[in-house]
């Protein structure tokens, strides 16, 4: 069982500014100043990014596993992203993704070993499953964080509804592939887009997915997931750097061995198959130790899987994290 | 002589102080996104490594078209890419690494990057500081064999840059390269020429 302490330096939940304060406060501060610098500089004009009309989702179930952080702000979790099939720029998703990827229909399909393999439209994939809110952290192996709220199912209900065989030892998951919606995916001759093999791909050892943290997360912000966060399905795996956070999923694979997955086929010696945040295992080429959290000026140091280790560690119990990183 | 002259000089100031001026717009206004950190990691150490190869260009352009008046311009160039490269020093210092020096040291040690980029500032130092009238007149002839640290100053800037490029976004640094070959290359063709 999770027992819960307050560490003094927790922020209370009545601390944390609604979303929509938040926003006005912003609003208020880019006017005044636009309007302070537009007297000096001629105005910077903002292209209005399309939005997406996105419903609420009602009826969240909270969570014990939820953090009590201040959440980073609607704007920055939907701004900034990394989502390679839109473009290797953090804004290329914002701009790019709504309009294009189309939410409905959506077909999921399980395969491999278990037992009830198929293609599932899906509405009737998540039915009767607990639709829950996951206030999680978010640690990007570039070093830079988000506190984000979730809405999902837990990854293991999937898993349990599809029945995996003894043979499943692993869980692969694969992104959407559809270059006509995936600018990045008609990449060719010699850039880095054409060098991925697409679709993008990522995995779990079985136990890891099953884990009570694992999650499958339709929505954030208690509204439908935005496309530039990996509409209308994506994983969310707390303790591991983002980007096994595979978006936008629409195949989930069960199989004996360990799948090759995307960015440890790209570059083996800079990202490893199991990608536990790790503030003493650096990234060759930076420090993992510290992060900048989004919204805050100054670093603050990095926890063992990404603060999540009292319920994970017992996972990689006997693993030498060097090596396996 | 070239009344013209200061007016081009506060022409050029008002040119270098553009990039300035729109990165402190943006970070007042939140143009500059999620992480303004990085952007502003990012545009300083663009605009010092933009604004070296440009002081750099100054010699082969008067060779080539015999504007000698072009090299009146170049310290105040000079100095602008040195501002920005202080700039982006700065915001490294205190924004990375707290203005902790353990942790700097750390870094630059663990990290050849930072050590490059590092080594490309501390040479600009010195042409920064000797870059007055007095200093050229105290100095003589060895003015210029100091000055000619901005050579590989710039080298190293440019590598820097190609050192911590992810996901092979190469075309900046690609183009910052050729540039600077290029500039690196007339010399050395009229050296040889000159004999």
């Amino acid at each position: 069982m999770l027992i819960k302490k307050r560490r003094p330096s927790d922020v209370l939940p009545s601390e944390i500014t609604p979303e929509s304060i938040y926003r006005d406060r912003r609003r208020f501060l880019k006017t005044s100043a636009l309007a302070a610098a537009g007297t000096i500089l001629a105005p910077e004009f903002v292209t209005a990014k399309p939005m997406e009309a996105l419903e609420s989702l009602d009826g969240l179930a909270d969570s014990p596993f939820s953090t009590d952080e201040t959440l980073t702000g609607y704007e920055e979790i939907t701004t900034y992203n990394n989502f390679y099939e839109f473009g290797t720029g953090k804004e290329d998703p914002a701009s790019l993704a709504p309009g294009r990827l189309e939410h409905r229909p959506w077909t999921i399909t399980v395969s491999g070993e278990a037992e009830n393999t198929g293609e599932f439209a899906i509405d009737d994939f998540l039915s009767g499953l607990t639709l829950e809110e996951r206030i999680y952290r978010l640690r990007c192996v570039e070093a830079w964080s988000m506190v984000i709220p979730w809405a999902g199912v837990s990854l293991a209900s999937v898993i349990q509804r599809a029945a995996p065989t003894s043979k499943a030892k692993y869980v692969r998951f694969d992104t959407l592939y559809d270059p006509k919606v995936m600018p990045a995916q008609a990449s060719r001759g010699f850039s880095f887009l054409a060098s991925i093999d697409w679709p993008y791909r990522e995995g779990l050892r079985i136990d890891e997915a099953v884990h009570p943290l694992s999650f499958l997360a339709t929505g954030l912000y208690g509204k439908e997931m935005p496309s530039q966060n990996g509409a209308p399905i994506r994983l969310v795996v707390p303790w591991k750097y983002g980007f096994k956070s595979v978006k936008s999923i629409v195949r989930i694979h069960f199989q004996e061995t360990q799948p090759e997955t995307t960015w440890a086929q790209l570059a083996p010696s800079e990202y490893g198959f199991y990608a536990n945040v790790n503030p003493e295992v650096n990234h060759p080429r930076w420090s993992q130790a510290e992060e900048r959290r989004i919204g805050e000026l100054f670093k603050r140091d990095t926890l063992m899987f990404n603060g999540y280790a009292e319920e994970v560690a017992p996972l990689y119990a006997g693993m030498d994290l060097r090596a396996q990183y | 002589m070239l009344t013209w002259l200061p007016m081009l000089r506060v022409g050029v100031f008002i040119l270098c102080a553009v990039p300035a001026a729109l990165l402190s717009e943006r970070l007042l206004t939140g143009g500059l996104g999620a992480n303004p950190v990085e952007a502003l990691l990012h545009g300083t150490g663009s605009w010092g490594l933009r604004l070296l190869l440009v002081t750099l260009a100054i010699t082969p352009l008067r060779h080539i078209t015999g504007a000698n008046w072009l090299v009146r311009l170049r310290r105040q160039i000079g100095l602008w890419a040195f501002a920005y490269a202080a700039a982006h020093f700065l915001i490294f210092i205190v924004f990375e690494h707290r203005a902790v020096l353990s942790s700097i040291v750390e870094d630059i040690i663990a990290r050849p990057y930072i050590l490059i980029g590092t080594s490309a500032f501390l040479l600009l130092m010195p042409l920064a500081i000797t870059s007055t009238k007095g200093w050229i007149r105290r100095l003589g002839k060895r003015w210029q064999r100091l000055h000619w640290l901005i050579y590989p100053a710039a080298v190293l800037g440019v590598v820097h840059f190609f050192m911590l490029i992810r996901a092979n976004r190469w075309t900046e640094p690609l183009i910052y390269a050729a540039v600077l070959v290029l500039l690196l290359g007339f010399r050395v063709l009229r050296r040889w020429r000159v004999g």
